[in-house]
């Protein structure tokens, strides 16, 4: 890795070698999370799928998308999309895995 | 990095300069803001509908394990390697116009639509196997949801009743096996399933296409050279809504196709 990546700046770019890693890591990520599918492991099936998934989000929007590379202002844009995404998520299941039937 | 790439020549103004802003480099970062916030609008878009298809699933497990068991996770498996090969693509588009190498950047930007294209050529055939098995809720080109066997409904998990109760080439431990009665009932509310299949797919192949028509025009664009390390703002912004894409799809395989495939025998 070049020295302008240990470094990040806000130009700095990723270089087409550790691009070529990520989307090894995403392949194997996509093979694993099928094999995952075939076996029995009760309710940690989709917390095993879900894991995977997001690491190969995280992989996408740090490198891919630069966000490792980005300013400060962009890194909390990015944290509060996803914090707001959480509420959403969290609060609604929340509400409606604990209604009685 | 030097800023004299990123900042306009004290002589001459770079011909993509918008006069309000005081560099290039302050016109770039606000322009990567508003595009983030627009994918923030998008994410909570997306969002709405995996709450709404969680709070579903946990409520029609069953059901939503024997729809997804239905759909061929061979397509979707190669779809997903197909839509991560195209932000590797795109990503190295980006890389291209940054270090002011054009053809490069023309050819990444061709093979993503490519691969932006056998996506939704795969995406295609999905639905038209959806069709031939009347698995499209509601009543859609003459043909009305039928999950227990109706006439005109052909293909290999076309009856998911009968591949609940004598289960042959469906996957999905968790739901095989059961009496007539309830493995009918489970067929009738899978198409619960399948309009969150349809509706979340459909959003995405609808971003997709979107995207393939941008392309277009940023191909243009780089065919004339209007990119390069000074100014690449529009190919770095369009890498984002691609990645972006990308991301949705790589909750949706295994949500939609996953669910449960621990083999029956």
């Amino acid at each position: 890795m070049s020295a302008e990546n240990s470094h990040p700046t806000e130009n700095s770019h990723p270089t087409p070698a550790l691009y070529g890693v990520i989307l090894t890591i995403l392949v194997c990520g996509t093979v694993l999370t099928y094999f995952a599918a075939t076996w029995e492991m009760g309710i940690f099936n989709p917390i095993v799928a879900l894991t995977i998934a997001c690491t190969k989000a995280t992989l996408v929007i740090l490198y891919f998308m630069h966000v490792r590379y980005s300013n400060k202002l962009t890194i909390i844009t990015v944290c509060a999309g996803f914090f707001w995404l959480l509420i959403l998520i969290s609060l609604s299941l929340s509400d409606y895995l604990t209604r009685a039937n | 990095m030097s800023t004299s790439q990123t900042t306009a020549p004290a002589t001459g103004h770079h011909p993509a300069w918008a006069h309000q802003f005081d560099n290039m480099q302050q016109q770039k970062e606000a322009s990567s803001f508003g595009m983030w916030v627009f994918l923030l609008t998008e994410i909570m878009m997306f969002g709405g509908l995996f709450t709404a298809y969680m709070i579903y699933r946990i409520k029609f497990y069953d059901a939503f394990v024997a729809g997804s068991s239905s759909i061929n996770v061979q397509w979707g498996f190669a779809n997903t390697l197909v839509l991560i090969g195209s932000s590797f693509t795109m990503a190295m588009a980006v890389w291209a116009a940054h270090k002011g190498k054009r053809m490069q950047q023309v050819v990444y930007l061709v093979l993503t639509m490519v691969l932006g294209t056998v996506f939704l050529g795969v995406k295609a055939v999905e639905y038209k196997s959806k069709y031939d098995e009347c698995h499209i809720p509601g009543q859609v080109l003459g043909k009305g949801f039928n999950a227990t066997g109706g006439p005109g409904c052909s293909g290999e998990g076309a009856n998911i009743a009968e591949e609940l109760e004598h289960p042959k080439t469906l996957a999905g431990k968790e739901v095989s096996g059961k009496p007539r009665g309830a493995a009918e009932q489970i067929a009738r509310q899978s198409e619960l399933f399948f309009v969150f299949y349809f509706a979340m797919t459909g959003l995405h192949a609808t971003h997709m296409i979107i995207g393939l028509g941008v392309l277009i025009w940023i191909l243009r664009r780089a065919w004339k050279s209007e990119f390069g390390p000074a100014y690449y703002t529009p190919v770095e912004n369009f890498g984002l809504y691609w990645h972006f894409v990308d991301i949705v799809w790589i909750y949706l395989f295994p949500l939609l196709y996953l669910i449960n495939r621990v083999p029956h025998h």
